[in-house]
């Protein structure tokens, strides 16, 4: 076998990805992504529970608060399955982007001592996060069940097939604006604090506690279908009531944004990595 | 198969760092900045002014190396010395691309594995086992890799009954025997390793050492960063001197390595004795002062020992000495314990002189010594190169006949003839 030849020189290009070598190191994916998974529950009583209750009480939360007392409406569906499909999706895009744009800074004492591709980090956070985006997807579909078979006036649609698709979507929304903040916050440090207060304000503007179709304010409609994760959250809540629903246009408006942000985040995630260690 | 070709090839290799603050380090900086020179005014002299921390002349750069080139050859054991700062851990960190170069190029032939740090990934939660696997995977091990060699890893690490414990249970010996198990078991064909032997005690850095001498007679290609001149030339064939960034000598370890200690450690301090602060020992008693004479009176060398006790008398006190040549080896030790005549408690300030007998010639050349001031047996300071002396040429010895092996002072003497 030939000797692998490396040639290490100062590269100014955004676009040389290595993705051969980032599929040399795929063990090192896997087991970052199981590290992240079991070190969460180490010395907790609960364990996993902990990612079951979290949603149930924050759909109970928002069913009293949202529901009950603003009386803001649902479409028909009832509160708790719908806030609870919103918040799936929304948590599974919050903890993609929170742990890729924390992956450099994180890690800062494990990569200026070693060399992996550092692309692995990120990926490795869209893996583990998947782990507990199946629990709360777990405790979902047995609520859902439990509505359905009580019968609440929804029913699934074919469009279920497609769940794959939207939840990988949802994490290409998480990490590639994940990639664009771990590339800024190397430089803006600020931009650490400022993350939870954007993620906060983003969750207002996607439809999580409230129906898309009741907004009808056109600018405020604009502002939501222009943000990728408000399509993720409306397709998998008609998915699985048949209520409510995204055009194909949006969808592929969705698609091309999520994929430009993406492509660009890798880009410029890339180009920060190579000498990251020498500012931090 | 053993190719001709050299298998690092690194050529003028330069990097550069920015010292001082980095400009406009927060998003409100970068606004401002933008907004001033929007207004067309200059925003170093404006934000400089209000004492901000984004001053862009402030930034100076500073280049950690300048145009290194060289080359190793598959096989070759080599040794990467030099003073602290002087660019051979950048060296390192560019080869394994833990960083990039500023300028220049290097070539690598063949998988490169490196070795900063001992434990690098290991995580205090996970057990043994698991970072076993995860160290591994760091370092760039492919899974059945480790599964093939986990139990000779474990069977080096001596921790097989712990297995099952997270890490952060380990005492600090079993932790980084098990991390260097690890990474005594890659087999990449070309290993960097920076300073890993300054942990664990004696003995583990004695099987460390073996670990890594046997690894090198396997015919792999080591680059080993050292401030452990015995490890550097019990382990490498050849060395490389690095000082200030570039290359000073390249060549045989002996050569280099000798000139190396004549150079940095036998060289004079620009400081007082007092003022330093490369010292060791829990300074309840300092050297204020050492040095070496030649009394032309009586045709012979001393020494003085200044000190200070911060505390009263210096009680059980011990002074050591130890005279050593530039070119390395040891020429004797002076030792006040060795001495019964010499009182043990000292007053708490002093100088004690030492004559050295008329009969003892040194050859010509430089020399260093390393100085400790001990009370009860626990080291109060000691001063690694305290004071730099230099012998002239003697009219009465022809010391060029000496061959450097044969001895490095001479008993004075006499030789007569007699005719029969």
């Amino acid at each position: 076998m030939a000797p692998i030849t490396t040639i290490i020189e100062s590269n100014k290009s955004y676009f040389n990805i290595r993705w051969r070598e980032i599929l040399e190191y795929r063990d090192l994916l896997w087991f970052l992504a199981k590290r992240d998974i079991t070190v969460v529950y180490k010395q907790t009583i609960l364990g996993p529970v902990w990612f079951f209750i979290q949603p149930i009480i924050m759909s109970v939360i928002f069913t009293v608060i949202f529901g009950r007392v603003a009386k803001i409406g649902t479409g028909g569906i009832p509160h708790f399955v719908f806030y609870m499909s919103g918040l799936v999706i929304w948590n599974y895009f919050n903890s993609v982007l929170g742990s890729s744009a924390s992956s450099l800074i994180a890690n800062s004492g494990l990569l200026s001592k070693v060399y992996f591709p550092r692309l692995i980090i990120p990926f490795s956070a869209v893996l583990s996060n998947f782990a507990h985006f199946l629990l709360n997807l777990a405790i979902f579909v047995v609520i859902y069940l439990y509505f359905f078979v009580n019968g609440s006036g929804f029913s699934p649609t074919w469009w279920l097939l497609a769940l794959p698709l939207v939840i990988i979507y949802t994490a290409m929304v998480g990490l590639g604006f994940g990639l664009w903040v771990a590339a800024l916050t190397t430089k803006y440090r600020d931009l650490r604090f400022a993350l939870p207060f954007i993620l906060q304000i983003w969750l207002y503007a996607t439809p999580v506690i409230y129906p898309a179709s009741g907004v009808v304010q056109p600018m405020l409609k604009t502002l939501i279908w222009a943000n990728p994760v408000s399509i993720a959250v409306e397709m998998n809540r008609y998915m699985f009531t048949g209520i409510g629903g995204v055009g194909l246009s949006l969808i592929l408006t969705g698609v091309g944004i999520t994929a430009f942000v993406l492509i660009s985040g890798l880009f410029v995630f890339n180009y920060v990595q190579r000498n990251f260690v020498d500012t931090v | 198969m053993i190719s001709s070709q050299p298998v690092i090839q690194v050529e003028n290799i330069a990097k550069r760092y920015k010292l001082g603050t980095i400009n406009r380090s927060t998003f409100a900086d970068e606004i401002k900045y933008r907004w001033l020179k929007l207004r067309g005014r200059d925003p170093a002299a404006a934000l400089g002014k209000t004492g901000q921390r984004c001053a862009r002349s402030k930034t100076e750069d500073f280049w950690a190396l300048k145009g290194v080139s060289f080359e190793v050859k598959q096989g070759e054991v080599i040794g990467l010395i030099g003073g602290n700062g002087s660019g051979k851990s950048t060296i390192l960190k560019i080869l394994s691309r833990i960083t990039e170069p500023t300028s220049g190029s290097a070539l690598i032939r063949g998988r490169v594995g490196s070795l900063l740090e001992v434990g690098t990934g290991f995580h205090p939660e996970l057990t043994g086992r698991e970072n076993i696997y995860m160290n591994g995977t760091i370092l760039g091990m492919k899974r059945h890799e480790i599964d093939s060699a986990f139990d000779a890893i474990v069977d080096f690490s001596g921790v097989e009954n712990f297995l099952d414990t997270p890490v952060k249970r380990y005492s600090s010996g079993m932790y980084v025997r098990l991390a260097f198990a690890v990474a005594a078991h890659l087999e990449p064909e070309i290993m960097l390793i920076d300073e890993v032997l300054a942990v664990g005690d004696a003995a583990f850095q004695k099987k460390c050492l073996g670990k890594m001498s046997e690894v090198a007679r396997g015919g792999r290609t080591i680059i080993f960063v050292s401030h452990n001149m015995a490890a550097v030339q019990s382990l490498c064939d050849s060395c490389i001197w690095i000082s200030n960034g570039t290359i000073q000598q390249t060549g045989p370890c002996e050569k280099v390595v000798e000139n190396y200690t004549r150079e940095t450690l036998a060289k004079p301090s620009e400081q007082q004795l007092s003022d330093r602060v490369d010292r060791d020992g829990n300074r309840k008693v300092r050297a204020t002062d050492l040095s070496v004479t030649y009394d032309h009176g009586r045709k012979a060398w001393s020494l003085a020992v200044s000190y200070e006790s911060g505390q009263g008398s210096w009680n059980n006190a011990r002074v050591t000495i130890s005279i050593n040549r530039a070119t390395g080896g040891l020429v004797t030790y002076l030792d006040s314990s060795c001495i019964r005549e010499f009182p043990r408690d000292l007053p708490s300030k002093g100088t004690i002189q030492i004559d050295l007998s008329s009969d003892v010639l040194f050859c010509p050349g430089e020399y260093f010594c390393n100085l400790a001031l001990i009370a009860d047996s626990e080291m109060c300071d000691h001063i690694v190169s305290a004071c730099v002396f230099n012998v002239p040429d003697a009219p009465i010895f022809d010391w060029t006949k000496v061959p450097e092996t044969l001895g490095t002072c001479f008993i004075n003497q006499k030789w007569k003839l007699s005719r029969e």
